[in-house]
Order: C-alpha cells, then sequence, then structure tokens
C-alpha cells in the first residue's frame, strides 16, 4: 500500500514539506480547489437546471486553473476551450432543446437520492482513504521548466503518440456523423408520422404530461 | 506541492460525479456528472503525469496526451449522448430517466401505484412550468 | 455362385425391395409394383436352386464374425439343411402369390407402396430365421416379424378393431417373446454359443444343465408366435388386416416361425420329457379348442384364422411326439393350402360385400360369382379336412401315425403320455376340421335367398394365384410323402393304416354330420318363415355393398370389417348348423371361449388398476412434494422480480455499491488489515 516509500529521494523531499507549512501553489491549489468541490457539489445537487449547467462552467474552470498550477498550460486552455466553450454550450442547447423547465424545478432529483448518496460517500470515504494512505509523502517538484508546456505536449503528441492520435480523429468523425444520423432520423419520423402515443411512458402518464411532450416535438417537425 | 491535494480532490469530483449519475432525474444533469467523473479522472491523469515527469521515470507524457484523448473521446460522448437524449425526447416526451421504465419485469410491477402520487404531481408541475 | 451366397440373397432381395419400395413410393409409384412382385419372386428361385443345390444332404454352414462380441459370440451364421431349404422355398412361394394377389386385390389403396414394401420386409424377416444359424441373428428375424405384423395388421388404421387387434397382435407376441429371449440367453450361456450346430452338439454331449427351464421358456415365445394356447387371442384379431397379409401371417411367416424354430431346436426339448408333455397338452388344448371355436364363427376369415391355430396345433403336436418331418411336412402342406383359403376367402368377401357367413349363407348363387375362388377353394377345404388324396391327409396322418408310433411304445423319442394326448386331441380335432370345413363351404356356397350381387369379374391376378396355390393344395402332399424323408430326419412319412381309417373316417363323420344338421336347420327355417327374415340392417347394408361394384377389393373388405357386429347381430338366426351342433357350447365357443374375458380380468384390469394407483400417487402425492418444492423458488423469483423496477439507476447504484464493497474488501486484504 506504501507505493512511495521504497523512493528515498522523494521521502526526503516530502520529509522537508510537512502538511502544516504549505507553499504558495499549495495555498492557492487548496482554494481553488475547494471553490471547484464546492461548484460541483452545487452542480450535482441544484434544483435549478440551468444553474447546474452554470456551477459545471465554475467547476471546470476551476480544474483549468488546478491544470494551470500544476505547470500543465496546454491542457488547461484545451479544457478552457472545449469544455467551458463547447459542452457546456452544448449542454445548454439540450436543455432548451427538451423544454427543461427554467427556475427551481422540485424533481430534479429521483428517488434514487438516497442509495446514490449512499454509495458516493462510500466510494469517496474508500477512494480518498486510499489516495492519502499511498501518496500523503509523495511530492511533486513543480520548479524547473513547464511539465505540460505547448511544446513539450506537442513534441510528446505527436512523436510518440501520433497513431492513436489519428484514430481518435476518426473516432470524432464517427461521432459527428453519428450524431448526425441520430438527430435526423427522428426528426423524419416526427414529420412523416403523426405524434407517437405507442410508448408506454406516454400512454401511461397523465394526459397533461402527453401534451406537453407532443406539441413541442410538432413544432420542431414544423421548424 | 503534495500529490495528495490533487489525488485527494480528483476523488472527491468523481464521487460527486458518481452521486449526480445516480440521483439526478434529467437526463442531460446526467450527462454533466459523467463530465465531472471524466474531469476527476483528467485530473488525475495530469497530476500524476507532471510528478512522474519531474521524477524522470516517465518522458513519454502519457499523462497529459491519455488527457487530451479523453478530453477529446468526453465531447465525442457529450455529442453522442444529447442526440440520443433529444431522440428518446421527441419520441417519449420526456427526458427523465426514471420514466424510460420498458425493461421493467412484469405489467404488475408498474403502475400508478409504483410511480407514486409525487412524481404524477412532479409531472404535472413540468407540464404547466 | 456358391450356395452360400445365393442362400443370403434369399432373405437379402426382398429386404432391398422393401427399403427401395419404401424410398421410391412417394416419388416413383410406377415401380412399386415391379419391387413388391420382382424379388419374393427372385428369391423363390434362389431358394430353389439352393434347395436343389442343398438336397437334403449335409447341412450347409457358413459363418463370419462381425465383431468379438464377449463371452458367447453372436456370428452371422447360416444352417441350411434340408428342412431350412424347403420352408424356405414355402415361404419365398407364399410371399410372391401374396404381392401378386395383393396388386389385384389392393390396386386403389393409397398406402399400397408402403403394404408392399412391408410385405417384402416381413418375407425377409422370415427368410432370415428360416436361414439363420445363430440364434440371435434369427431373433432379429423373429422381431422385424412382429413389428411387420403390428404394421400389416393395423393396416385399416383408420378402424377402430384394427388398431387394437395390431396391439394385441404385438403386446401378446412380445408377452411371449420376453421369456423366449431369456430362454435364449441361457440355452447360449449353458451351450457357450449362439450358434444352432454347437447348441444341438452341446445338447447331444449333454451339456445342456437345465433343459426343462429352457425348454419351457422358448416355448412361451414360441406359443405367442405360432398362436398356441393360451396365448392364442391375437390371432383371430388380427382378421382386422387384409386378407393377402392373413394369408401371409398364416400360411408361411409369423405363426409358422414358431413351428419352424422348435424343429430346428427339436433336441432341447427332447432333452425334457416334462417340455414335451407341456407341448402336447398345449397342442392338445390347441387343437380341440380351436376346432371347437372355428365352428362357432361368423366371420369367414375367424373360421380360418382358428383353423389356422388348429393346423399348427397339429404341428406343434408333431413336434410334441418327436417327429419334426412330420411336423415340418404339415407345415408345408398347410401353408399352400391355408394361404390359398384365405386368398380366396378375399375374393369371396369382395364378391359377396361382407364377410358374415349369415349373411352368405343367404345369397343365392355365389359360387357362379366367383367360379375360380369357388373350385380352388373345395379343393383348399378337402386339403384341410384331410380327405384323400389332397395334400392335407398326408401330412396329417403323418402326424397321426408319429403319435401312434410313440404311444404305442414303438420308439422312445417322446413319453407316451404326449403321445396318447396328441393321438386323441388330434383324432377329434379331426372331426372337428372336417365340421368346420363342411360349414363353411355349405354356408358360403350354397346360400338360399337372394342373388348375390354382381361386382363383375375378380382382376386376373387374383383368379391365377388361386389355381396356381391349388395345385399343391391338391398335389403336393401324395407327390411328396415318398421323397420327403430324405430331406428331413429320413423316418417314415407314409401313412399308416390305423390312423388313416380312423382319421378320414371321422373326417367323413364329421362332414356328414355338418351336413345333416345343415339340412335339419334349413328346414326349420323353411317351415318358420318370419322368424329368419331379413332384416332391414341387412337391406341397408347390401345396397351399400352394392352400391359400389366397381370399389376396389380391400375397401370393400374394410368397409364388410366395419359393418360386421350390426350385421352379424341382425343375422344371428341364419340356418346354421354350428348352433345346432354345438349346442349349448355355441355362445363361449363363439366368443373364443371367453379367454379374452379371463385375460382381461386377470390380467388387464390388475393392470390398470395398478396404474390408476401410481397414476394417483404419481399426482396426488408426487406432485404435491415437487409443487412443495417449487413454492420456494417460485417465492424468492417473486421477490427478485420486485427488484426489476427498470429504473436503469437504481441498477447502477446497486452496481457501484457491490463494486466500492469489493474494491474495500480488496485494499483489506491487500493492505493485511
Amino acid at each position: 500500500m506504501r507505493l512511495a516509500s521504497p523512493e528515498m529521494p522523494l521521502n526526503l523531499a516530502a520529509a522537508q514539506h510537512g502538511f502544516l507549512s504549505p507553499t504558495g501553489v499549495e495555498i492557492a491549489f487548496l482554494l481553488v480547489g475547494l471553490v471547484t468541490f464546492g461548484a460541483a457539489l452545487v452542480t450535482v445537487t441544484t434544483r435549478q437546471l440551468v444553474h447546474a449547467a452554470l456551477w459545471l462552467v465554475v467547476a471546470l474552470g476551476g480544474l483549468a486553473v488546478e491544470y494551470l498550477l500544476l505547470t500543465a498550460e496546454f491542457i488547461a486552455w484545451v479544457q478552457v476551450l472545449i469544455y467551458v466553450g463547447s459542452v457546456v454550450v452544448l449542454l445548454l442547447f439540450g436543455l432548451m432543446l427538451t423544454r427543461a423547465p427554467i427556475g427551481r424545478s422540485p424533481d430534479a432529483d429521483s428517488g434514487n437520492r438516497w442509495a446514490a448518496l449512499t454509495v458516493a460517500v462510500a466510494a469517496a470515504v474508500a477512494l480518498v482513504w486510499v489516495v492519502v494512505d499511498a501518496f500523503r509523502t509523495t511530492w511533486i517538484d513543480l520548479n524547473g521548466p513547464a511539465a505540460g508546456s505547448t511544446r513539450v505536449t506537442g513534441e510528446s503528441l505527436f512523436r510518440h503518440w501520433v497513431l492513436p492520435f489519428e484514430a481518435l480523429s476518426v473516432l470524432l468523425l464517427a461521432a459527428l456523423v453519428g450524431a448526425i444520423v441520430l438527430s435526423r432520423k427522428a426528426k423524419a419520423e416526427s414529420e412523416s408520422s403523426p405524434p407517437p402515443v405507442n410508448s408506454r411512458a406516454v400512454t401511461e402518464s397523465s394526459p397533461s404530461v402527453t401534451d406537453s411532450g407532443i406539441h413541442p416535438v410538432e413544432q420542431e417537425g414544423a421548424r | 506541492m503534495h500529490l495528495a491535494y490533487p489525488a485527494v480532490l480528483s476523488a472527491l469530483l468523481f464521487c460527486t460525479g458518481l452521486y449526480g449519475v445516480l440521483a439526478r432525474r434529467n437526463a442531460i444533469l446526467v450527462l454533466m456528472s459523467v463530465e465531472l467523473m471524466l474531469n476527476a479522472v483528467n485530473l488525475n491523469l495530469v497530476a500524476f503525469d507532471v510528478w512522474l515527469s519531474r521524477a524522470a521515470r516517465e518522458t513519454l507524457h502519457s499523462g497529459q496526451a491519455l488527457t487530451l484523448f479523453t478530453i477529446a473521446i468526453a465531447a465525442a460522448e457529450i455529442g453522442i449522448g444529447l442526440a440520443i437524449v433529444l431522440a428518446v425526447y421527441r419520441n417519449r416526451g420526456t427526458s427523465d430517466i426514471d420514466k424510460l421504465r420498458d425493461t421493467a419485469e412484469g405489467p404488475e410491477t408498474r403502475g400508478p401505484g409504483t410511480e407514486g402520487p409525487g412524481s404524477s404531481a412532479a409531472e404535472k408541475a413540468e407540464a404547466t412550468a | 455362385m456358391t450356395t452360400t451366397t445365393l442362400a443370403v440373397l434369399v432373405p437379402l432381395l426382398p429386404f432391398l425391395g422393401a427399403a427401395a419400395g419404401l424410398l421410391l413410393g412417394r416419388t416413383a409409384p410406377g415401380f412399386v409394383r415391379p419391387l413388391a412382385v420382382l424379388p419374393p419372386l427372385a428369391s423363390l428361385v434362389l431358394a430353389a436352386l439352393v434347395a436343389v443345390r442343398q438336397g437334403g444332404d449335409q447341412a450347409v454352414d457358413a459363418h463370419t464374425e462381425l465383431t468379438p462380441t464377449g463371452s458367447v459370440p453372436i456370428e452371422l451364421a447360416l444352417h441350411i439343411d434340408g428342412f431350412a431349404a424347403l420352408v424356405a422355398i414355402l415361404v419365398a412361394f407364399v410371399a410372391a402369390c401374396v404381392q401378386i394377389y395383393s396388386t389385384g386385390y389392393l390396386r386403389d389403396d393409397p398406402r399400397y407402396p408402403s403394404y408392399a414394401a412391408l410385405v417384402s420386409l416381413f418375407t425377409s424377416a422370415m427368410l432370415l430365421v428360416v436361414y439363420s444359424g445363430d440364434l440371435i441373428v434369427l431373433l432379429v428375424g423373429w422381431e422385424v416379424m412382429g413389428i411387420c405384423s403390428y404394421f400389416l395388421v393395423g393396416h385399416y388404421w383408420e378402424t377402430p378393431e384394427a388398431r387394437a387387434a395390431s396391439l394385441k397382435a404385438f403386446l401378446v407376441t412380445k408377452l411371449g417373446d420376453v421369456p423366449f429371449l431369456i430362454g435364449l440367453f441361457a440355452l447360449a450361456t449353458d451351450a457357450g454359443s449362439f450358434r444352432i450346430t454347437r447348441v444341438l452338439g452341446a445338447v447331444s454331449s449333454g451339456h445342456l444343465h437345465h433343459p426343462t427351464l429352457i425348454a419351457l421358456l422358448l416355448l412361451a415365445g414360441v406359443a405367442g408366435k405360432s398362436a398356441q394356447f393360451p396365448l392364442h387371442t391375437w390371432l383371430p384379431d388380427a382378421m382386422a388386416g387384409p386378407t393377402p397379409v392373413s394369408a401371409l401371417i398364416h400360411a408361411a411367416t409369423m405363426v409358422a416361425a414358431g413351428v419352424y424354430f422348435i424343429a430346428r431346436l427339436l433336441p432341447v426339448f427332447e432333452a425334457s420329457s416334462a417340455a414335451m408333455v407341456v407341448l402336447a397338452v398345449m397342442a392338445a388344448v390347441t387343437m380341440t379348442g380351436s376346432g371347437l371355436a372355428a365352428l362357432a364363427q361368423d366371420d369367414i376369415k375367424r373360421v380360418l384364422a382358428y383353423s389356422t391355430i388348429g393346423q399348427l396345433g397339429y404341428m406343434t403336436g408333431g413336434l410334441a411326439v418327436g417327429d419334426r418331418g412330420a411336423a415340418v411336412f404339415h407345415l408345408l402342406s398347410h401353408g399352400a393350402f391355408k394361404a390359398l383359403l384365405f386368398l380366396a376367402a378375399g375374393v369371396i368377401i369382395h364378391a359377396a360385400g361382407t364377410n358374415s357367413l349369415a349373411a352368405m349363407s343367404r345369397m343365392h348363387g355365389l359360387r357362379d360369382r366367383v367360379p375360380d375362388a369357388y373350385w380352388t377353394m373345395t379343393v383348399a377345404l378337402l386339403a384341410l379336412a384331410a380327405i384323400p388324396p389332397f395334400s392335407g391327409f398326408f401330412s396329417k396322418e403323418s402326424v397321426l401315425g408319429a403319435a401312434e408310433h410313440v404311444a404305442t411304445g414303438s420308439t422312445d423319442r417322446a413319453p407316451g403320455a404326449a403321445g396318447w394326448i396328441v393321438l386323441v386331441a388330434g383324432l377329434l380335432a379331426a372331426l372337428l376340421t372336417a365340421a368346420y370345413a363342411t360349414r363353411l363351404w355349405l354356408l358360403a356356397f350354397r346360400g338360399r335367398g337372394a342373388e348375390a350381387p354382381d361386382h363383375g369379374r375378380q382382376p386376373l391376378t387374383m383368379t391365377v394365384v388361386l389355381w396356381v396355390l391349388a395345385v399343391p393344395s391338391l398335389a403336393f402332399g401324395g407327390l411328396a410323402y415318398r421323397s420327403l424323408p430324405s430331406w428331413f430326419d429320413g423316418r417314415d412319412l407314409t401313412p399308416t393304416l390305423l390312423t388313416s381309417i380312423l382319421g378320414t373316417g371321422l373326417a367323413l363323420v364329421g362332414g356328414l354330420l355338418t351336413y345333416g344338421a345343415w339340412q335339419r336347420t334349413n328346414a326349420l327355417a323353411a317351415r318358420v318363415p318370419a322368424a329368419p327374415a331379413p332384416s332391414f340392417e341387412w337391406e341397408r347394408l347390401q345396397g351399400e355393398a352394392a352400391a359400389h361394384p366397381e370399389g376396389d377389393a380391400s375397401l370393400v373388405e374394410a368397409h364388410a370389417l366395419a359393418d360386421h357386429g350390426p350385421a352379424y347381430r341382425d343375422l344371428a338366426h341364419a340356418p346354421d348348423p354350428g348352433r345346432l351342433l354345438l349346442g349349448p357350447l355355441h355362445r363361449p365357443a363363439a366368443a373364443g371361449f371367453h379367454l379374452d374375458t379371463v385375460y382381461a380380468a386377470l390380467f388387464v384390469r390388475p393392470v390398470q388398476a395398478g396404474a390408476s394407483l401410481v397414476r394417483f400417487l404419481d399426482s396426488a402425492v408426487v406432485d404435491t412434494y415437487v409443487r412443495g418444492a417449487a413454492a420456494l423458488p417460485r417465492l424468492l423469483g417473486a421477490a427478485v422480480r420486485r427488484a426489476q423496477t427498470g429504473n436503469v439507476q437504481t441498477y447502477v447504484s446497486a452496481l457501484l455499491a457491490g463494486t466500492v464493497v469489493l474494491a474495500v474488501a480488496v485494499v483489506l486484504v491487500a493492505s493485511g488489515a
């Protein structure tokens, strides 16, 4: 379990840096980390769906700052660009398109909440316990050249990771096509046929839900 | 910097995402929680990469490369996931995960009794919103 | 070709014909008739060749062992002596006649292809039994005959009688076959081989340790196959099959197999005098009982069936007195005239549209409608009644002569008691045989009443076969009794004076008595015209039979079988000499002395009661435990089913909770905590 115990130099280095005498970077990391964790908690607990997306922006941005503190610059900017810039925007679009209620919705959490809480807390306790037990003496030396500058990352990426990189581009293409196909198919169906009434969820729920569920579809199809 | 800080933060973020996946009703919120979990993993990867590259034991920067890959895959995942959610929403008129119960065992386990009065009231609230 | 090759081909050809017929029956109907007729004819030629080459000299023996079969070897063996050669000719001859006759008799039958193939298979199995030199190979043919008889008797399976009769034939013969099988094993264990030659060698050198037990076990199988008392009840019921099948079963194949088997293994039986006495008693009871029953039957085919049982009784009687030459002689001549009797009866049933003798006795001029059947049947009945110079006389007198030899103690091949039993019963049976033969002839051909319906001429294939069979019925016995001993054991088969006079005299007495009784009943019937008036039912039946005069012979027969019950009930008051002769015995005799009822009370009911008890135990007791055992899993299943809510999040929660627990456990174990 003591993964780092044979690493004498690191142990020595860690021995020089106690938890009770944090460096500046550590303090910054801790503060940003608290903000990130808090934003994440709000994201998964808030009753306002749009707010959840906005708090997610805060959490992801906080993570970008953490990457910067870990001297991984390139990753940090990619994080900002892709997550904050596109993923969250996509999620917001998704919320809008599915007519997510704006404002507080009392049923944002399912009845599974307490089981979920139990599992999550248990997992957190187990993970934190194991991680702390394993890495409490490990020290990252952040001095010297940045470990994740664009140059370093690019060199490693295009020197050692070219093939997976290209494969990933194919995967992205496939995902793009797949997303288009999925959306188009649904659209064609909703245009050609009357609103579906065969699904059990729709037929067995109350009429008001059916109405609210069907009309947007028709409108979309008309658009 | 102690490696324990990013590691613990990553673990906590992961469990937060886990809770979100299990507890949220709206499928898009579930997707958000999945993003949180992925990011927790990313943080872990970056922290360990920095540590190992400083210790000169690993020069491939595999952690950062994998992080980039994860980000790309996450982007693809969110695209597909949203497309699926939209399709489900068009078909079923809802994007609530706990209403998609076609795999439930037998017709008798489904019905007004199991859904509970609270949920039907919530549906009405959602419909009027 | 060597004699062995020829002999192998004899059973093989009908088998190949049967296989080809079954395969091609649907796709190439044109080949069915040649495939049915040609293999038996070829077998007949080959069997004749084999007989000529063998010539009654040293037996032809050939054997090959396919594979080692443990302590007692089973070999493919041929053993052709004079008996085998001659019986094979008879089998092939009758089978060929039956096949030719069937082409006319069942010409419109939709199931003719399978029928012909089964007859060929039947023939092949019997030929295998005849030629086989190994008891297990013989058993194979023996059992194949059993299953073929099941299918053929059940040919008209649309009628419940045929279904019941086929099942009965199968089950009763199997009832005998079980002890038969055990007997074979015991015999082989004692003799150390299944080869017939070695078994006989062991017997002559005294290595057989339990001759009585083995003989009695084998006797049970023979009684089932050869329809001897008390396992004879299947044979009269087997009349539900088509008439050619009856001819085949009764004349040459099935029932002959039992007699032939004893003839082959006679030394085994002779080793036990108790077995010989049992055989004699069996033969005596069979002879007299069947004679009485035959005198009371109304169905012409049942009369012939009981007569078959009786003639088989003569054969077993001949065996019981240790003279297998006489028994097989009677088997040969009986095969010819009994086949003729059945085939002619088929023609008569076709012409009359009924199989009821009482109904025929109300028909005028039936003999003019079927002159071929009339003349040939007359010949065959004379042979059956053992009137000289017909062939039945010589063979029957040889049996009686052998019995007389034993009874008077001039030979010690069999106990004297067996001789006396066979002699007395044989003479009594001669009287009865002549009586029922005369009754059959009078009722069928001397009927008085309405004109017989005209169905046109019979097919040529059917009438020609009758004349072909009439030749040996007429002349075989007289021509052969001098030359046959050289083929058989060498003992004289010439009729002795005393038994000839006694037997023929009794036969004449029987015939005359029947004729007198017939005259008397006719006179009574003429004096009281109201009583035997034809009923409405009879008119209807006759009208129906006349409604399709061009119909296929087998269709008419099936129709007649189905309608027999009501017709017989209403015609019970027909002038019947049998009724007068038998007096109070008539009713039990008509019902086969109620043996079926006795069997039903003794065996069927207890078995049914046991079965219902078992069924009750199964459904009420065993099933209770089964249901009880199923209740707990069902409850558990219901509980588990409640967990299947369809909510994915619940599933994932459970999954992850399990994962966490496992991970913690692994960490604890790995860290040694």
